[in-house]
């Protein structure tokens, strides 16, 4: 669990220069309705998590991730496929 | 209960029509040729208008020796197959169309499809199966993305024309997994190139194989016109490439070519080519007669890259923003801050005579709202001068030039 909670604080962090409307963060949030961003904000913060967990996340994976809870779910699942 | 309305989802859609109505004028996404009198010219609403969106790069629609084997065909071989490329709808025309990509392209094998859109679709989806990859760029055609829907790869996405990202994200892939890098000559929505040799470079490093979408490239970019591929060199080293019939060779219709010694068995696996009625004998004949042409026409090509410098030259001049710092193409997009000017410029162009087309998000990157602009070698000098003045008045008409 201390790993989740590493990936969460990493995660959320990659978050914030995206959360324009300052949406507070739970595991619930979702970035379609909570964190409102379009198909070009989610581009480009999935291309930042990958650079920073040096992880691919394909967009399959992607349709299937709503919240920010189930997205630490998929990296921490990811970086310990490496 | 209340059940859903199905088209309750459309409403946001219908919503921005509505407003972009709402201040008269015209409906950018309805209009009709009442006729058309040249590649350049159509009539709309009863008035003569330039054409300055139509992709018809090397003006072949109206070639006499093009229309002259479509009426051909028609009569010998009637108004249509009625059948899949696999069964009943091969005709002679289909394998002579076939040939004669082969010999433009140099390349030992050529499948024509009904669309390049489901050559896309087909080609995608087909050669990446599940558990394999394929890369594409984020910027990539809609036919792109449908083919990578349409299949059970994985797919991956690398920021536009970056070779650096694209390096990066096939790092990360299983070293042993099969993958296919998708690629564009010309991204249609700003007319800007892709640098392929980096990119071809770079996916051979990590041993996939390439598919390189020239719908917006054969014709008119490289000696004999095959695609921006051929003008930097890479002759030979593109696994795949996939093209059109409905751009410059005037008609409809889609391919890919390829050398790949095992390349006839995706006819009997291909959904999208044998699920589909196959291409009527008329519209083949045409798309072989104006291929063949198109691998001697220097002299189009030469006046083509002169238009599309003319243009861009002449409305950077005036202030217009566009989407690249110099003609890469013959695609010219002039870039707008908001869809209300967007569509005032677009409808004061076309009182004012000329044609070009809207396009706004989500067909374009980053939210733009674009005017794009494709010239065709049959567009003569007078016409490119016509075609600056116009762009002028409307952009002072319009407020998105200073008077
Ligand atoms: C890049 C690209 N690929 C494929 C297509 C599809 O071509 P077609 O009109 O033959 O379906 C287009 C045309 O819109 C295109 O721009």
């Amino acid at each position: 669990m201390t790993e989740n909670k590493a990936i969460w604080q990493q995660t959320v962090a990659l978050i914030e220069p995206f959360n324009k409307k300052a949406v507070p963060l739970t595991a619930e949030t979702s970035f379609a309705t909570g964190l409102e961003w379009d198909s070009l904000t989610v581009m480009d913060f999935v291309a930042a998590v990958e650079d920073e967990f040096d992880i691919s996340i394909s967009m399959n994976l992607q349709a299937e991730i709503e919240t920010v809870g189930q997205l630490v779910a998929v990296i921490e699942k990811l970086v310990n496929e490496k | 209960m209340q059940v859903t309305d199905l088209f309750s989802k459309f409403d946001p859609l219908i919503a921005i029509r509505k407003e972009m109505l709402s201040h008269g004028g015209r409906d950018p996404f309805s209009v009709v040729m009442e006729k058309v009198l040249s590649p350049t010219k159509a009539i709309i609403k009863g008035k003569p208008v330039i054409l300055l969106g139509t992709y018809n790069y090397m003006g072949m629609t109206f070639d006499p020796d093009v229309i002259a084997a479509g009426e051909k065909a028609l009569k010998e071989f009637g108004a249509g197959t009625t059948g899949s490329r696999v069964l009943n709808g091969t005709y002679q025309g289909h394998k002579a169309c076939e040939e004669a990509l082969k010999d433009y392209y140099g390349m030992e094998h050529a499948m024509v499809f009904s669309t390049g859109y489901q050559a896309n679709l087909g080609m995608i989806s087909t050669l990446a199966g599940k558990g394999e990859y394929v890369i594409i760029d984020a910027d990539s055609h809609a036919s792109i993305y449908d083919g990578c829907r349409l299949g059970n790869a994985e797919i991956i996405r690398f920021r536009h024309n970056s070779p650096e990202d694209l390096d990066r994200r096939l790092a990360r892939l299983p070293k042993d997994a099969g993958k296919l890098v998708v690629l564009e000559g010309v991204y249609s929505m700003l007319g800007d190139i892709a640098p392929l040799a980096e990119m071809v470079a770079i996916a051979k490093k990590h041993d996939a194989l390439i598919l390189d979408d020239e719908a917006h490239g054969m014709g008119f970019f490289g000696k004999n016109g095959r695609g921006v591929f051929e003008e930097l060199g890479l002759d030979g080293q593109i696994d795949f490439i996939v093209g059109t019939f409905s751009k410059s060779v005037g008609t409809v219709g889609g391919f890919c070519v390829s050398n790949h010694p095992q390349f006839e068995v995706l006819r009997l696996v291909c959904r999208p080519y044998v699920f589909t009625a196959s291409l009527p004998p008329s519209v083949v004949a045409t798309a072989e007669a104006s291929i063949r042409k198109l691998q001697k026409a220097n002299d189009k090509r030469e006046h083509l890259w002169k238009n599309s410098r003319r243009l861009h030259s002449g409305l950077k001049e005036m202030g217009f923003t566009l989407g690249t710092e110099t003609a890469q193409s013959a695609i010219i997009a002039v870039i707008l801050p908001d869809q209300e000017q967007a569509v005032a410029m677009w409808q004061n162009l076309l009182e004012l005579g000329l044609y070009v087309n809207l396009a706004r998000p989500p067909a374009t990157p980053a939210g733009m709202f674009l005017l794009r602009c494709s010239l065709c070698a049959e567009h003569s000098d007078d016409e490119v001068t016509e075609i600056l003045a116009i762009f002028k008045k409307a952009g002072q008409a319009t407020g998105v030039l200073a008077a």
